[in-house]
């Protein structure tokens, strides 16, 4: 291998809090090569984002760092901030994720790119103007000469990321620092990203240094692989040989974990459960509006859907923002009218029911809200949040009350100390279980789950889906399991639905919908999404594009 | 962006109409009696109370009392005083003086406000900034007439470096005034630009910003500035709508006799119509004042302007 | 008019009051769910100098407020001869006497209980006006929502001095009372709208939705869930203007429109002793003093619960 293009050497980065100095990463030492891709990989907390912004010099105020970072032999550590500012942009340049707030609001994506180039190259405005444009060319932003003119507002969540990465594209620098570039996007968007970081690979010298969590982006593009776990290399080797022969037990238990979309044909197709008479949820020609604001026409979120789940069986609610997956739940819980056709919940139908029959409805329908911790009062210790439901709809006395709460944290395997606690003083996977016992309270027959473990690290997420794979066959309820992720979907539910902007795309069993999916869009959903398995990645890849090209 | 001002408009009538009725019905449905109040302590003949009550509609009910003065109103007439001067004439010749005090506050709030609180953001936690707090904290805490007459006895009797009171020097004897006027605003405007500052220089895209190795002073103003002036601008053009309603106190104390002091006299003497008919112009350029604040926060934001 | 404005108006910096203080222990005692979210702020605010300096003289000046005489050393601050006027601070009266010859020390403490009671009082009414007009305006939206709102608009064109100023003078009536009210008339808008932005932030949590899909009542909802989570930024604010409550106070008072001898305010005297200003300055030290103290007291005491109370800080 040539001679690396960065070369770092016992890294350590501090940050001070209060009077004291805590050390995050802990002598880390690797190695970018020429047009190589690296992934740094590794759980919230790995110290991955504080290793990428020390090559730059960009960590925030509070911290410091020592050791060596040589980008083509020049030491970055204790250079000048002069010495750092020609370096950043021309010769290491940053994709941050989420680009809505990583991107200036009140100037446009021209404006943007033409102050990067110009702080590093004499060119006129019109010069400057010019190159954002073919930059914008360069990312196949459509539209390019209107689109320069543009405020991040105007633009889509795809669109912002790849005026993000045209402008880091600018000066065609030697590393490119990619900062969970995909992580707030949308499957097919982040299937676009990729498909364009791919294509970008082999058009620049760039080498990559990609930061993320998500094993299947990592499959898709690395070269390399590092590991990191608490601010330290667990370990390192290539792509392949990190997925196909790790050696850590640490590497094992996080690949483990990761769901993927396997698209493996079940080995005995579970003969179709009998329809029962009376469906848990039953959404017959729904149609679900939110007012528009004044003389604007209402929203419609939901248009004439019809999906029906039958009593203990799991449903994947499955799309993209906008699609009105989660409008779906809202109204199964009531919080949403319907503005025509029928919701059935056990065959009482919501739309035409009075206030006592809508009160006992409610009992029998829970929710498991995506935030956890924002679905119980901030003010409440997590006991009483659980007791709430008890307390509206039955009438045990507190120490009855009490009692079933102490089950239910057993049930969901949270300590029982922890029921004096507040939300804010749980992690994420505690707030979930107590979401998850909160609705188990009065033992419901449909549960609705939105999105439960988006917001977790793939090992939090593993244990909660099995808790609620555990669960849902003991208490047999039916679940409405809204999730962008297929992977997820996968693994828990029975049947899928696809929406995509309020409409019912398909349905099926999870087999029928992942395996032969019957519409287009499905089946660019499920190409979309990146797999943890580069060889397969590979070969999907050419299958995606394949499938795009039949589209154009 | 011509809709969004529409609509502002068509929303601020009402608020006008409504902000002079309450005005009109504290003035002239109260207990107090105007026509007592006009004699003084000379009772009047009957025949006389009679006419005076006709003269101002006294004895229709208070809504038909104020749409005759309404119509009035829009025929340029606001009514008279008990000298018989016509109000607008009282308007016209003071309004000058308080829009000339409220362009010195204003100007003070921009250059002192402004920096102070860009430079408490830059350097946080530092002496300035400290005794930025601690002045704010203290400005803000002293009344302003206490203020006002501080200000007078210490720059103007004491160090002789001011005119103490009235305007015979023109601009120069608005310069403690001004002073006075925009001082709790300047404190506000300084803890405002702090924290807007503070907050935008955190955000991701000034972080952004830095990763492009532009200039700290681009990044500073271009990035940092340009953003966090926004809350600031419609702050300080709030304030200036709201500047004639403060400009009593301190035109008291000053004595200038600007649109504040006239106020303030006509409610001492009770003059109704003076009252209501400055209240009801100063209601007006507040409620103006916010309108060129919603359009300049379109101006300055994009996000609003393409709503 | 524009509620949508960054909040120009607003928030005064400044500290919580005595009133907000005795209600925070309280809370710490009654409710075990508060209690370690008050208890949490209480931690931060321990440790912040702002907040125990501004702490302090509130409740000094509070005690001072409810025993005055005890204060004043039993001097009955209307007890006055003449031939003793005008003297400069001295051993036998410390911040000297006061035209009629009054003890000017036993004066000043005296004014200490109606500058309390009218921030108080103008307070606790700004703060029903607010609450309930904020909640319902914030909670129901729509019609109720623009209606209220405009309303508030309605009042908030009139300046507080200057609406304080000419109802008192209609009225003709001039009580810790009337000043209050007149105070808490024109002076609830602000909070108004603080409770209703704050009422609709809670609104849209998840928490409300998880309440509401529960089907709990309206009124459930309020009390339980809305109402203590809305409270907090509100609380911050009040204890701000019960210093702006204070100053304004003193301010019509000085202009001649507040209070009128023979009560004893800190106004009152600062007026009284502006004419001999260069002759007896410490007529109005005293007095100005005292109530910068006071005012400068809820200030810092506001500034420090709000950002102790701040969600942004966990």
């Amino acid at each position: 291998m040539a001679a690396p293009v960065l070369q770092i050497r016992d890294l350590r980065v501090e940050f001070r809090q209060k009077k004291d100095w805590r050390e995050v990463v802990h002598g880390v030492s690797l190695d970018v090569g020429r047009g190589e891709v690296l992934a740094l990989v590794g759980e919230s907390g790995s110290g991955k984002s504080t290793i990428a912004m020390s090559i730059p010099g960009l960590l925030p105020r509070n911290g410091r760092n020592s050791g060596s970072i040589q980008l083509d032999g020049q030491e970055l550590i204790g250079a000048s901030p002069g010495t750092l500012r020609k370096i950043r942009g021309r010769q290491v340049a940053v994709i941050f994720q989420e680009p809505m707030r990583a991107l200036n609001p009140v100037y446009t994506i021209g404006w943007q790119i033409r102050e990067m180039l110009q702080a590093h190259q004499e060119l006129s405005k019109e010069q400057a103007r010019e190159r954002a444009v073919e930059l914008l060319k360069l990312v196949d932003i459509p539209e390019p000469e209107r689109r320069v003119d543009s405020y991040p507002h105007q633009l889509s969540g795809g669109q912002r990321q790849r005026a993000m990465i045209a402008q880091a594209l600018a000066l065609d620098p030697q590393v490119l620092i990619a900062d969970e570039p995909t992580t707030a996007l949308d499957v097919t968007v982040q299937g676009e990203i990729l498909e364009l970081l791919h294509d970008l690979k082999g058009r620049i010298d760039a080498s990559i240094l990609l930061i993320t969590h998500d094993m299947g982006v990592v499959a898709d593009l690395a070269d390399r692989i590092v590991v990191l776990k608490d601010g330290a290399i667990v370990e390192q080797g290539d792509a392949h040989q990190i997925f196909y022969d790790p050696q850590q037990p640490y590497t094992q238990s996080l690949l483990k974990a990761v769901l993927s979309l396997s698209l493996e044909p079940v080995a005995a197709e579970l003969p179709a459960p009998e329809p029962a008479e009376t469906p848990a949820f039953d959404l017959d020609h729904g149609v679900i509006e939110y007012p528009g604001g004044r003389g604007r026409k209402p929203f419609r979120a939901i248009d004439d859907v019809t999906l029906r789940l039958d009593a203990g069986q799991v449903m994947g609610l499955v799309g993209e923002s906008g699609s009105g997956k989660s409008t779906i739940g809202r109204a199964a819980v009531g919080l949403l009218p319907l503005a025509s056709g029928a919701l059935r919940i056990n065959g009482l139908d919501l739309v035409t029911a009075d206030a006592g029959q809508l009160r006992e409805a409610r009992r029998q329908v829970a929710m498991v809200f995506q935030d956890a911790g924002a679905s119980v009062n901030p003010r409440w210790p997590i006991g009483q949040a659980i007791a709430e439901p008890l307390q509206l709809h039955t009438d045990l006395d507190a120490a009855a009350r009490d009692a079933r709460v102490t089950e239910l944290l057993d049930r969901v395997q949270l300590s029982r100390n922890l029921r004096n606690r507040f939300p804010h003083q749980l992690s994420g996977g505690q707030r979930q279980r107590v979401g998850i016992a909160r609705a188990l309270a009065l033992q419901p027959s449909l549960l609705i789950v939105d999105e439960p473990t988006s917001a977790l690290d793939v090992s939090v997420q593993e244990k909660v889906l099995e808790l609620f794979a555990e669960l849902q066959e003991e208490f047999g309820f039916a679940c409405l399991f809204i999730t962008h992720d297929l992977a997820v979907v996968e693994h828990v539910a029975d049947r899928i639905a696809v929406l995509r902007h309020g409409k019912l795309v398909e349905t099926g069993t999870t087999a029928e919908v992942l395996m032969s999916p019957q519409d287009s869009y499905t089946r660019r959903l499920i190409a979309a999404v990146p797999v943890p398995d580069p060889r397969e990645q590979a070969q999907r890849r050419r299958q995606r594009r394949e499938l795009l090209g039949e589209a154009s | 962006m011509i809709r969004y001002i529409g609509r502002r408009l068509l929303m601020a009538l009402p608020v006008l109409l409504g902000t002079s009725f309450l005005i009109f019905a504290m003035v002239y449905a109260l207990p107090g009696d105007p026509i007592r109040a006009l004699a003084g302590d000379q009772p009047l003949p009957p025949e006389v109370i009679a006419q005076l009550r006709a003269e101002h509609n006294l004895d229709d009910p208070l809504l038909l009392q104020y749409l005759k003065y309404l119509a009035q109103l829009f025929q340029g007439n606001l009514g008279t005083d008990f000298a018989g001067n016509p109000v607008s004439e009282t308007i016209a010749l003071r309004l000058p003086i308080t829009a000339r005090l409220a362009i010195v506050a204003i100007i003070f709030e921009i250059i002192f406000g402004i920096t102070a609180g860009v430079l408490c953001a830059l350097y946080k936690n530092s002496w300035f900034d400290n005794l930025v707090l601690v002045s704010t904290t203290m400005v803000v805490s002293v009344p302003v007439f206490v203020l006002a007459f501080l200000a007078q006895w210490l720059l103007g009797f004491q160090l002789g470096w001011f005119p103490v009171a009235g305007i015979a020097n023109g601009w120069f004897s608005l310069i403690l005034p001004g002073l006075v006027l925009a001082a709790l605003s300047m404190a506000y405007v300084a803890r405002l630009t702090r924290t807007s500052m503070a907050e935008t220089l955190g955000a991701d895209h000034v972080r952004t910003a830095r990763s492009k190795g532009i200039s700290e002073l681009r990044v500073v103003t271009r990035h940092g500035l340009r953003n966090a002036l926004i809350p600031v601008v419609t702050f300080i053009g709030a304030d200036l709508g709201a500047m004639m309603g403060g400009a009593i106190v301190t035109e008291s104390v000053f004595n200038i006799p600007g649109i504040g002091r006239a106020v303030f006299d006509a409610v001492r003497n009770q003059e109704g119509p003076v009252v209501v008919g400055i209240v009801t112009m100063m209601v007006f350029f507040f409620i103006f004042f916010n309108l060129v604040v919603d359009v300049l926060y379109g101006v300055l934001d994009p996000r609003i302007r393409y709503e | 008019m524009s509620d949508e404005l960054p909040t120009p108006t607003g928030v005064r910096p400044g500290g919580p009051d005595s009133g907000a203080e005795h209600e925070l222990l309280d809370l710490v005692e009654e409710n075990i769910e508060q209690a370690t979210l008050w208890g949490e702020a209480w931690k931060t605010l321990r440790r912040n100098p702002m907040f125990l300096i501004g702490g302090v003289i509130a409740v000094l000046m509070t005690l001072i407020a409810v025993f005055p005489s005890l204060f004043a050393g039993g001097v009955d601050p209307r007890d006055c001869d003449l031939t003793d006027a005008r003297q400069w601070p001295s051993a036998a009266h410390w911040f000297g006497t006061d035209l009629q010859g009054c003890d000017y020390y036993a004066n000043v403490i005296h004014g200490a209980r109606i500058s309390l009671s009218i921030g108080l009082l103008s307070v606790v009414g700004t703060m029903v006006l607010a609450v309930i007009l904020g909640t319902l305006a914030g909670y129901f939206g729509g019609l109720t929502d623009s209606l209220l709102s405009r309303f508030t608009d309605i009042f908030y064109g009139v300046p507080l001095l200057l609406g304080a100023m000419i109802l008192l003078t209609v009225t003709e009536e001039r009580s810790v009372f009337t000043v209050s009210l007149a105070l808490s008339i024109f002076g609830w808008m602000t909070a108004m709208r603080l409770v209703r932005s704050s009422v609709i932030t809670v609104k849209n949590a998840d928490f409300v939705a998880a309440a509401q899909a529960l089907a709990a009542t309206t009124r459930q909802i309020l009390t339980r869930h809305i109402m203590p989570n809305a409270i907090s930024p509100v609380v911050s604010f009040m204890t701000i203007a019960m210093g702006g409550f204070i100053a304004s106070e003193a301010t019509l008072t000085f202009l001649g429109i507040g209070l009128q001898a023979p009560e004893i305010s800190w106004g009152l005297q600062i007026n009284v002793g502006q004419s001999r200003f260069s002759s007896a300055p410490y007529l109005v030290f005293f007095p100005a003093l005292f109530l910068s103290l006071t005012v400068m007291a809820f200030m810092l005491m506001g500034d420090a619960l709000r950002d102790a109370l701040d969600p942004d800080r966990n």
